[in-house]
């Protein structure tokens, strides 16, 4: 039994469900809770496959409240636990998240979105922003990474289990079922050959020590009984999230110095865009693309900054606004015309985007 | 030259022509338990008072299976979808329809309440032993030591449990007014004279009726039709035992 899952770096060719589960051994993940739903099935599936040989463990539980409730209960024990799901799940899900958010629990969320409103489709879309950000009653002190190719779905899995304990809020990772189901390129890598220390895992209850007398007990809880009291609380909450946010902040940009056109996107639509700025570039047009990476917290200033000096912003996203919806607040006052192309529960490419800045021109 | 005469197959009249051939795998279990299901409803003459409920998972390709009025809903709410509206329309036969992983896995706490207000419902599950649609992951039905995708080395039963034994549960949650069998699609027959009485128990106002339906999944089973009947008839069997469990004031099936 090698104790080490991935030795050294290894060039592999796989598929986004696959890199998933090899990440979370990567990570040194103790134990998967999941129940299944397409397009993320095959990441238990692998898991399943791989945990035993690593002396790791999964459950199988009834549906995903159930799935989301068991991994707090492992992460409050101090286990790396995970679940993954999407669609209907994710909105299931929603209450143990909820809960993680108030009990600041550090768990690990992985989102492969499909189409909805409902079961849907079981293939692609961006419609999962709104609720993986700011789903369930509550405040959305989330962590939120979206991925664009294997490469991230690797990198930002292990990052998340790191951004969770480190900050202690629940933290996804927000692909889709291209990124599940398609198989591509990555370096897999051991994280601590890199320089990356994984950060320790500690419980949150059964500590050593009798209760009351070595120790005081663990008294955790989510319910408050007045006003005034949860007032304090979520401020408090609240406020932590936004003392951490510019640390955990992430996004990038492409050809953005003298961009006259921006394309604002989010994950895998993200290479749609590379590839019509590369073409629009060729053509004289000057377009750049704004891609945050944390859409929890969102990278509004590095945003702001891009749109003010562009002549133009365009959003493009796979469903009918969410995202759009996530940046607008950044621009409040800006004046730059703004355009879209919205796409709910389909791929797009990047002739529609070179099109679409052509005819805006 | 011999004349070749053509059988059409015999159909429920109340199938709708135009959604057949159906969509289930071949050999699948789902076909052969709404053909029992069809004969039911034929036979009591029910047809143009059924709201039919299908749930998630390969159930769900039933939603334009019949001519009557159908709603596909998602992961074992259809029992209190057809709740909602028996409620509101006694009048009408509301039949609900799902697997199971819907029924007794991710919707067990909607049978298990359904079946204890004693709902006046017709509940049909079917049991394939593993989740169909969504490739073939452990179920509660799940045998011991059968290999799913998610028990790749077998279902070991100390760390997942025993198969789930539905129509016992249903039988001991209900008053004596339910009605609740075990039948399987080896016995055609048998499975659409439990669907009758099921579905009378319902007409007669008397309380739950619960079916559960051995079937099959050769697709996910990778099984050819000899092994998978075997397995329906043989393996499944040891678990399930077929039969009824409550009849109220009738006659118990032989
Ligand atoms: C909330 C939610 N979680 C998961 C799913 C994915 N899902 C679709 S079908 C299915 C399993 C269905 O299995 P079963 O009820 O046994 O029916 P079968 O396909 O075997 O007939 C699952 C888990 C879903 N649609 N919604
Ligand atoms: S996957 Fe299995 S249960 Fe689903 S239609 Fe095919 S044979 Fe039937």
């Amino acid at each position: 039994m090698a104790d080490k899952p991935i030795q050294g770096e290894k060039r592999m060719f796989m598929t986004g469900n696959e890199v998933c589960a090899y990440a979370a051994l990567a990570a040194g993940v103790d134990i998967m809770y999941g129940y299944p739903i397409t397009p993320q099935n095959e990441i238990m599936h692998y898991w399943t496959r791989l945990a035993p040989k690593h002396n790791r463990s999964f459950l199988q539980t009834e549906d995903e409240i159930s799935a989301g409730f068991t991994t707090c209960g492992g992460v409050l024990s101090g286990k790396r636990a995970f679940t993954a799901t999407a669609g209907p799940g994710n909105t299931l899900m929603q209450e143990p998240m909820s809960m993680a958010e108030m009990m600041r629990i550090p768990a690990v969320f992985i989102i492969q979105q499909r189409g909805g409103p409902s079961t849907a489709t079981v293939i692609y879309s961006q419609q999962e922003v709104t609720m993986t950000c700011y789903g369930a009653n509550g405040e959305g002190l989330r962590v939120v990474y979206s991925t664009a190719n294997h490469q991230e779905l690797y990198d930002y899995t292990i990052k998340a289990f790191n951004t969770a304990w480190k900050y202690r809020f629940p933290t996804f990772v927000l692909g889709d079922g291209y990124q599940a189901k398609m198989r591509e390129s990555l370096t897999m890598y051991d994280p601590e050959l890199r320089g990356i220390k994984m950060v320790d895992t500690y419980p949150l209850v059964g500590l050593p020590g009798k209760a009351g007398a070595d120790r005081d007990p663990a008294h955790l809880r989510n319910t408050y009984n007045t006003e005034e009291e949860l007032y304090e609380v979520v401020k408090e909450l609240v406020a932590t999230y936004e003392k951490f946010a510019p640390e955990i902040v992430e996004h990038t940009t492409m050809e953005c110095d003298d961009a006259e056109v921006v394309i604002l996107c989010h994950g895998i639509v993200s290479r749609a865009a590379v590839e019509a700025i590369r073409e629009l570039r060729a053509d004289g047009v000057k377009a750049g693309m704004f891609r945050p990476i944390t859409l929890r917290p969102f990278p509004a200033e590095p945003l702001r900054n891009v749109v003010q000096k562009a002549k133009k912003l365009l959003i493009v996203e796979s469903a009918e606004g969410q995202f759009a919806r996530l940046a607008l607040p950044s621009l409040y006052g800006l004046t730059t015309p703004m355009e879209t192309i919205f796409k709910p529960g389909q791929g797009i490419t990047s002739d529609e985007i070179v099109k679409k800045i052509k005819a805006m021109a | 030259m011999t004349t070749a005469t053509v059988l059409e197959p015999k159909m429920p009249k109340c199938w709708r022509q135009e959604t057949k051939p159906h969509k289930f795998c071949p050999g699948c279990g789902h076909g052969d338990i709404l053909k029992a299901l069809g004969t039911a409803i034929d036979e009591l003459g029910i047809q143009d008072r059924v709201v039919f409920g299908c749930d998630i998972g390969c159930s769900l390709l039933s939603w334009d299976f019949f001519n009557c009025d159908a709603i596909q809903t998602h992961h074992g709410r259809t029992t209190p979808v057809m709740t909602g509206i028996k409620r509101a329309r006694p009048e009408l036969i509301c039949i609900a329809y799902m697997g199971d992983g819907g029924g007794y896995a991710i919707g067990a706490q909607h049978l298990v309440n359904a079946a204890s207000r004693n709902e006046k419902l017709t509940v049909i599950l079917a049991n394939n032993a593993q989740y169909g649609m969504t490739g073939g992951q452990m179920a509660p039905t799940t045998l011991p030591g059968m290999k799913t995708e998610t028990s790749p080395y077998g279902r070991d039963v100390d760390a997942t449990g025993n198969p789930t034994l539905g129509p016992e549960m249903v039988a001991a949650i209900t008053p004596a007014s339910a009605y609740v069998a075990r039948g399987t699609m080896a016995n055609i027959p048998q499975l659409t004279r439990m669907m009758k009485k099921a579905l009378q128990n319902q007409i007669d106002g008397n309380g739950f009726s619960f079916v559960e339906a051995l079937s099959a999944c050769p697709t996910n089973w990778r099984m050819n039709a000899a092994k998978t009947w075997e397995f329906v008839e043989k393996e499944m069997t040891k678990y399930f035992k077929v039969g009824e469990l409550k009849v109220p004031a009738a006659k118990q099936e032989g």
